[in-house]
């Protein structure tokens, strides 16, 4: 086991300029994300959840700060080896599921595997071994198009947990489904946790989807309000619903 | 508990250092591509219809022009009333007049902006795409590459339509206004260089039009995907 946490962020700031303006999208954040933790970032619109998550994601870089992944600090990072980072490390999940639309589901998961090397017949292979993983074994050769939202988003996790990474970032990936729906997508992405010992980061409006998380950080005006463990949060969601629904 | 058949491949935390991207060959690229365009056989339609077009044209001149230029030298008097009924001014006709090649020089140079445009947009419909593709560690060359080569592709199979469609057509009216004489009096070897300026054209026309919306299209951020835009 190591002891060197899997996510660190040191005093990240995000400062968009607007004509003269100067813009905190994130101020001074610092946090830390372990091993096998399952984070939910809470917060309202425009709190700065998606800004934080380009950061952290390796897609974007802070304006100050720096952010520690297994202990590399990104900035240190080329291009390349970023790139090497977000096939072999990371899984994105999106709100909008972000499918190729003219790619069928195999080949939506299976292009991820292409990038990390595979030839294209071993990707196909481990593609249809990653959607029989989130039950879609049945559609692989749906394109999106013809697969409802939460069918989609399962491909998107298929696609996400396809290069076996350490991290799954999912931004609102219940943003766009109806509740039921919703929670099913929370439920897999909770098994990825459990199952495969992946590190499950994910941003959320809502406090029905809260149940999977091991822990609950609030972020307001682009400063962590509030970090909590789930079974504290628990006791209180009555008021946490008055307050985010303000 | 963890599921021990699930190995993380490589822990970032295991390497003494981050290795660099696979960098994905031409050939894997080229099934990409060519499955993208396959797919999109209607937009790509439009794209080589602009390369078809001006190739056509250009192959249609050339080759009407060669069989002319040879039909004037032969100078028999049955022969130059036809050409005269074809409007063909024997006396200045000494290879092609400087209207024409403008006028071919101008086609070829609506037919690059065209297909540059058609390119640039079938490339800003997919920036979400290219966003997503990096983020799933795509590196800007193999965009580069996939972009380079379905317009490449696209070039190339607009030339040689364009090409069979301006020789037939070509070829075709001067028969139908000289009889035999054209093929009696047939210029082989003038045509073959015509056809072959004519796909050299068409080749260097696809590959300048593909490489500006291919370093475009590389040089998007993967933030780009994380935009949401409904
Ligand atoms: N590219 C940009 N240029 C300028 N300002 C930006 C840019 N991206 C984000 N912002 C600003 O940064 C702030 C945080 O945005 P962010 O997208 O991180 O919010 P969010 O918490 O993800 O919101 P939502 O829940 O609506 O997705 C907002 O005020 C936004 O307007
Ligand atoms: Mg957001």
């Amino acid at each position: 086991m190591t002891s060197e946490p899997i996510i660190r962020t040191v005093n990240i700031s995000k400062i968009y300029k607007i004509g003269e303006e100067e813009l905190y999208a994130l101020r001074d954040v610092s946090l830390e994300i372990r091993r096998n933790e399952y984070v939910s970032i809470m917060g309202p619109s425009g709190s700065g959840k998606s800004t934080f998550f380009n950061m952290v994601g390796a897609l974007d870089k802070p304006s100050k700060g720096d952010v520690f992944m297994a202990g590399y600090r990104l900035t240190d990072l080329s291009p390349s080896q970023l790139a090497w980072v977000r096939c072999h490390n990371i899984g994105y999940v999106f709100q909008s599921f972000n499918l190729i639309p003219t790619m069928t589901a195999l080949e939506n998961v299976a292009i991820a595997r292409i990038f990390s090397g595979r030839t294209p017949s071993e990707a196909r292979k481990d593609a249809a071994e990653a959607l029989g993983q989130v039950g879609l074994s049945d559609r692989l050769e749906h394109v999106p198009g013809a697969l409802s939202g939460g069918q989609q988003q399962r491909v998107a996790i298929a696609r996400a947990i396809v290069n076996k990474p350490s991290i799954i970032l999912a931004d609102e990936p219940t943003g766009n489904l109806d509740l039921h729906t919703g929670e099913e997508i929370i439920k897999l992405l909770s098994d990825m946790k459990t199952n495969f010992g992946i590190t499950i980061i994910t941003a959320t409006h809502d406090t029905k989807m809260l149940s999977a998380s091991d822990t609950v950080v609030w972020i307001k005006d682009g400063r962590v309000d509030r970090v909590a463990a789930r079974s504290d949060v628990k006791i209180e969601v009555g008021s946490i619903d008055g307050s985010t629904l303000a | 508990m963890t599921n021990t058949a699930y190995n993380t491949e490589r822990r970032m935390d295991e390497l003494d250092r981050i290795p660099d991207q696979t960098v994905i060959p031409w050939s894997v690229a080229f099934s990409v591509s060519w499955g993208s365009l396959r797919r999109r056989f209607f937009r790509s339609l439009i794209t080589m219809a602009g390369v078809i077009l001006a190739i056509a044209f250009l192959t249609y001149m050339l080759v009407t022009d060669d069989v002319t230029n040879a039909l004037i030298l032969v100078n028999q008097d049955q022969l130059n009333i036809l050409l005269q009924k074809a409007d063909v001014d024997i006396i200045a006709a000494t290879g092609t007049d400087k209207r024409m090649m403008l006028l071919i020089g101008l086609s070829l140079f609506t037919c690059l902006v065209g297909i540059i445009n058609s390119m640039l947009m079938s490339v800003t419909e997919r920036i979400r795409e290219i966003g997503t593709m990096k983020c799933l560690g795509a590196l800007s060359t193999f965009i580069l590459k996939i972009y380079f080569i379905e317009s490449a592709l696209q070039g190339v199979i607009g030339t040689l339509i364009g090409l069979l469609v301006g020789f037939v057509v070509g070829f075709g009216i001067s028969v139908h206004s000289f009889h035999g004489y054209v093929w009696q009096y047939l210029p082989v070897v003038e045509i073959l260089k015509s056809l072959g300026i004519s796909a050299v054209i068409g080749a260097l026309i696809s590959v300048v039009a593909a490489i500006a919306p291919a370093q475009w299209a590389s040089a998007k951020e993967p933030v780009d995907a994380m935009r949401v835009e409904q």
